[in-house]
């Protein structure tokens, strides 16, 4: 599958094009398909999200996972300070990420 | 320390104005992200992994109590209670709001301190000895000529589009701190024979995908002519240097292609003419600026004796003290590597309670090293124990300097978009594996340098042993290089061969300093040991 994703213009927050908005937690991604470029740039048109691109990701019984580490630790917070992830009680996120 | 004039405050509260300006009108939509991102660069505000970072520059590292707690203030206020200290002695915000930038930057403005020249292709924040004004070894204090660099180099108009980003160091002792070989320029102040001060000057050095050593390219400067010399160097690189293709952009590749001597022979023929302009300051300029780094009030006729009862500030004392050039006094080193730690990381208590220690005991000075440590430059002996009992009750007295603990290590990909492998983990396994304070002084100066990308702001090409994390096939592997140095001997690490896993590299890396315990003689560190021995017993330890 592809995702979206972005930072928000104003906070800097990592986001995830869910079909009809962004959220920080990339569970709520959805498929693009072939439409995410056209969704990025409508997006960023309206100041709703900067520097957007897609990616691809794998469906997993707990939502998208995106296929590069790079995107794994962009959406779970660094791997050295998990006090900051975005879960930050989660066990799971370690294994979630590497 | 330097204090702002009307003219450095006047320009530094306007830029933050135009920048608020910018922020609010890139918020309205009045300006497009491409419009807009190189101007927040030359404000410090990259875009990161997972937010805004701001870059704060830290001119050749030295700021005061106010500085430090301003910083401290940021961190609480606007990030995530800390800062990440870098290896070019600035500072970092990872979690930084746009919404909050130009109110961040009046904060800074309002210490004497800002974002500029931390980013873009422009000159970039001098850097220095983070013992200066300190030192033993040195024959002068080399700040007050890195606070000249940085007048005449702010908003050069000239040199404020250069093909690349340009980096000086500038240091006055043998010893060099500063790693002056491995920048675009570097500037060594010293002696001639009949007595004066000049500059031997450096061209060419650097780090990243083709890294070099600096060749001298004039071996005595005269101070008078500092200013139109380096604007003679930074013309033939302006005019010179490559525009066509970002990796071979920095004047290192420049001075490669045609050779130090035809490059120094194109700044001479530039600075004939560049002498007649009139851009070196009168000497009472020069005397005005040094006269904010004339020493502090020492005391004389202090004690050097210490009280070494305690074994555990007896540790400390001889890996993180280091000698003053005023008797009484000493040098002591902060180090930002606990076991488990993030290197360069301080909490926002951390730092107000190093700016207390400074304001207290250090002539409220403090310095940012290049290591990623800080240091209290002016310290009585007499006080040192009380200093260290509270740094170690605040998580400040690991007594590791420049043992394998000691690691400069990149944000990587925890935090940097440029990274391919994670640098952090890497270094925290590291000190894991080495926790033993017995072990690391029984290897001694061991210099390891971790890099999440190849350009290399981790240093790792001028480690004794360096880390290169990189992206294969996107799996993180790290390559091992051996034998670099960034001091006075400066030299770059060889890569051993085949890279490994994040585990992999730890048990390498064992294996290493093992065969060098096997192979040392006595005294020898080592990078002596490699530098004898070469590089094949290691890589027969390493790879069997």
């Amino acid at each position: 599958m592809k995702i979206l994703t972005g930072n928000d213009l104003g906070t800097g927050d990592v986001v995830w094009w869910t079909g009809s908005d962004w959220s920080r937690h990339v569970a709520d991604a959805v498929d693009v398909d072939n439409h995410g470029e056209a969704i990025a740039a409508a997006e960023e048109a309206a100041r709703r999200v900067n520097a957007p691109y897609v990616i691809d990701a794998e469906q997993t019984p707990q939502g998208p996972r995106p296929g590069h580490i790079k995107d794994r630790i962009r959406a779970a917070g660094p791997t050295v300070r998990l006090d900051l992830n975005i879960k930050p009680a989660d066990p799971a996120a370690g294994s979630w990420v590497i | 320390m330097y204090k702002y004039d009307q003219y450095d405050q006047a320009i530094v509260d306007a830029r933050v104005e135009e920048f608020r300006d910018q922020v609010q009108r890139r918020l309205a939509g009045e300006i497009s992200e491409d419009q807009f991102k190189p101007l927040r660069l030359m404000n410090g505000l990259y875009l990161q992994l997972h937010a805004y970072m701001l870059r704060v520059a830290i001119p050749y590292g030295t700021l005061d109590s106010r500085q430090m707690r301003m910083l401290a203030h940021i961190a609480r206020k606007y990030d995530k209670d800390y800062g990440h200290f870098t290896t070019r002695q600035n500072l970092q915000y990872n979690w930084i709001k746009l919404e909050d930038a130009a109110d961040i930057l009046a904060d800074l403005a309002s210490v004497e301190m800002h974002a500029i020249q931390t980013s873009g292709n422009c000159i970039r924040n001098i850097s220095s000895d983070q013992f200066a004004g300190a030192a033993a070894d040195e024959v002068t204090d080399p700040r007050p000529w890195a606070e000249l660099l940085r007048q005449w180099s702010t908003f050069h108009p000239e040199f404020s589009y250069l093909p690349r980003k340009f980096k000086i160091a500038v240091i006055a002792a043998e010893e060099d701190r500063a790693a002056v070989k491995l920048h675009d320029i570097g500037l060594q102040i010293h002696r001639n024979d009949a007595g004066e001060l000049g500059f031997r000057v450096f061209v060419g050095g650097g780090m990243g995908r083709t890294p070099m050593v600096a060749p001298v390219i004039r071996e005595f400067l005269p101070t008078a002519d500092f200013v139109s010399y380096m604007e003679a160097c930074l013309r033939v690189y302006n005019r010179y240097g490559r525009r066509d293709n970002i990796y071979k952009a920095r004047i290192k590749i420049l001075v490669h292609e045609i050779g130090a001597e035809e490059y120094a022979r194109q700044v001479e023929e530039e600075w004939a003419h560049v002498k007649t302009l009139g851009l070196d300051p009168p000497a009472g300029e020069f005397e005005r600026i040094a006269a904010h780094f004339a020493p502090p009030a020492f005391e004389g006729g202090l004690s050097d004796d210490l009280d070494r009862t305690d074994p555990d500030f007896a540790l400390w004392l001889d890996q993180n003290v280091k000698a003053h050039k005023q008797p009484g006094y000493a040098i002591v080193n902060i180090s930002l590597k606990p076991v488990s730690g993030i290197p360069g990381d301080a909490s926002s208590a951390q730092i107000d309670l190093m700016a207390d220690l400074a304001e207290r005991y250090s002539f409220d000075e403090l310095r940012v090293t290049h290591a990623q440590n800080i240091v209290l430059p002016h310290v009585k002996k007499a006080d040192l124990y009380t200093i260290w009992q509270q740094l170690e009750a605040n998580g400040l007295a690991t007594p590791n300097l420049d043992l394998i603990s000691d690691i400069i290590a990149c944000p990587g990909l925890d935090y940097c978009s440029l990274a391919n492998a994670r640098s952090i983990p890497v270094a925290q396994k590291i000190a894991d594996r080495f926790a033993g304070l017995d072990r690391q002084r029984d290897l001694g100066e061991l210099k390891l340098k971790i890099s999440g990308c190849i350009n290399a702001c981790g240093h790792h090409h001028a480690g004794h042993i360096g880390i290169l994390g990189v992206d294969r096939k996107g799996t993180e592997n790290y390559q091992l290089l051996l034998g670099g140095s960034g001091a006075e001997d400066a030299s770059l690490g060889r890569i051993t061969g085949p890279g490994f896993d994040e585990d992999g590299v730890v048990d390498a890396i064992e294996r290493t300093v093992e065969k060098y315990r096997e192979l040392r003689t006595e005294g020898e560190r080592f990078l002596d040991t490699y530098r004898r021995v070469g590089m094949d017993p290691f890589k027969e330890a390493i790879y069997g």
